[in-house]
């Protein structure tokens, strides 16, 4: 039932507080609400903090209990976790959130016109398949080619709410 | 002793002030010979100082000894009349001579232009307090929002034009805003619009070296209203100018000014049809937390 576990090397993600939104390694633990953290390459000092901040990642680091902060950034650094944490989904919606967040008004109709022509191109092709179906339909044929290129579509949605719509748009010109 | 005292006392004040002589002597000599002429005939030779110091900053003689003894009363120059000056010399006319009918009158009059009061008060106007700060709104500070410059993108709120993109020309003497559509773009002119009723976004245009023409002024956008009133009951309330008629000044202005933007919307991909759009809400969308 649970997958992640506080334990010695966890590395949590800080979700509110002064040091919202950093990583930190839980380096040992106090009593039962709080545990020693560190986070050297994320610039968080070394201090108790509470678990109820905490928000644990699925990433473990190897390094003994009360292990010094160098340990710890040796530990960090070997397993990449920097980088590890920028590809994951997580961190990806956190970023696309921010970017939403701070979208001006002139990017917001940008977005407007690319997500339109977005659209218009998914019902476009997706009344040509129709057509095809129902004709084929109508020769006893089953109609599982409009499946495949939905699939093909979706994939494309996360990419929608980045501030770059306009190369988007020449992408799915190009379709 | 004394007397020996003196004249060795006077030596050394005269030569400074002889040193002094020669030392005004020989820049003006350099400078021009025309100049030591002209000092020449004016005062060449500096007296010596005709107060004896008693100590240091006291004088044996009193200001009044001194102008005597300057011979003041002989040397009183006054600097030339300036233009001000003399207009406010001159008097306005108080008299005028008018022709008069009539057969034994004389044929004319001497009337007084400005006369006397044919009327005072009972009571006199009693007088105002002082009060400081109190400015005519001619004179008034303008202010401007750090966020308008010029080439911003405004959105309006209230008006006719409410909800449509415009750009942001310059602000004008009373402190509204001059804003062109422009016209092609959404159909708003050359207009004015207030500062309090406007988002500024932070989408520029660069209008770095448009022309706006000078007499785009708030007299120039003013409502015009005619008032002739023949005292006569009816139709006072028709004949006001309701209907706008567009002058063709107005036109060639437009088109001088937005000429020269649209070139520069041109540059901006998607700039053309943002200004076409207008503004609105949804659901879920607040303008508290909207960043413009």
């Amino acid at each position: 039932v649970f997958k992640r576990f506080v334990e010695i090397g966890r590395v949590a993600f800080i979700s509110f507080g002064p040091h919202a939104g950093k990583l930190v390694a839980i380096v040992d633990v106090i009593d039962q609400n709080r545990a020693l953290v560190d986070g050297p390459c994320s610039g968080v000092r070394r201090q108790a903090m509470p678990f109820k901040c905490m928000q644990l990642t699925d990433f473990v680091l190897k390094f003994p209990h009360s292990a010094r902060q160098k340990c710890v950034r040796l530990a960090w650094e070997k397993e990449n976790i920097n980088e590890k944490w920028a590809a994951t989904r997580w961190a990806k919606k956190i970023e696309a959130r921010e970017k939403k967040a701070k979208m001006t008004d002139f990017d917001r109709y940008k977005v407007m016109k690319a997500k339109r022509m977005r659209n218009r191109i998914i019902k476009h092709e997706m009344k040509k398949l129709q057509k095809l179906a129902s004709k084929k339909g109508k020769k006893l044929e089953k109609p599982d080619k409009p499946e495949k290129s939905e699939k093909r579509e979706k994939p494309e949605k996360s990419e929608k709410r980045e501030k770059a719509p306009k190369s988007e748009k020449a992408q799915k010109a190009q379709k | 002793m004394a007397g020996e005292k003196k004249p060795g006392e006077k030596a050394p004040s005269e030569k400074k002030p002889g040193k002094k002589k020669t030392g005004e002597k020989k820049p003006a000599e350099q400078k021009s010979i025309q100049k030591a002429a002209g000092d020449k005939k004016r005062g060449r030779k500096h007296h010596a100082s005709r107060n004896p110091v008693l100590a240091r900053g006291i004088g044996r003689y009193s200001r009044s000894a001194m102008y005597a003894r300057k011979a003041l009363y002989k040397r009183k120059y006054t600097a030339p009349e300036t233009k001000i000056e003399k207009k406010k010399r001159e008097k306005p006319r108080a008299t005028i001579t008018k022709p008069v009918g009539g057969d034994k009158n004389g044929g004319s009059r001497v009337v007084k232009i400005r006369k006397m009061p044919r009327y005072y008060p009972t009571e006199d106007v009693p007088r105002k307090l002082l009060s400081h700060g109190k400015k005519p709104f001619c004179q008034h500070k303008r202010r401007l929002r750090a966020s308008i410059t010029p080439g911003t993108v405004l959105i309006l709120l209230t008006g006719r034009h409410r909800g449509k993109r415009v750009v942001f020309l310059k602000q004008l003497d009373t402190g509204l805003l001059l804003v062109t559509g422009p016209l092609v773009i959404n159909r708003v002119p050359l207009r004015r619009a207030h500062q309090k009723f406007v988002i500024a976004t932070s989408t520029k245009v660069d209008i770095s070296g448009v022309k706006i023409p000078k007499h785009l002024t708030d007299a120039y956008f003013k409502k015009k209203r005619l008032r002739k009133p023949k005292h006569q009951e009816g139709e006072i309330f028709d004949t006001e100018k309701e209907k706008y008629e567009l002058t063709e000044q107005r036109k060639a202005d437009q088109k001088a000014v937005d000429a020269q933007i649209l070139a520069r919307i041109k540059k901006v991909p998607q700039l053309r049809g943002y200004l076409r759009s207008t503004f609105c809400l949804s659901n879920g969308v607040y303008p508290h937390k909207l960043v413009f």
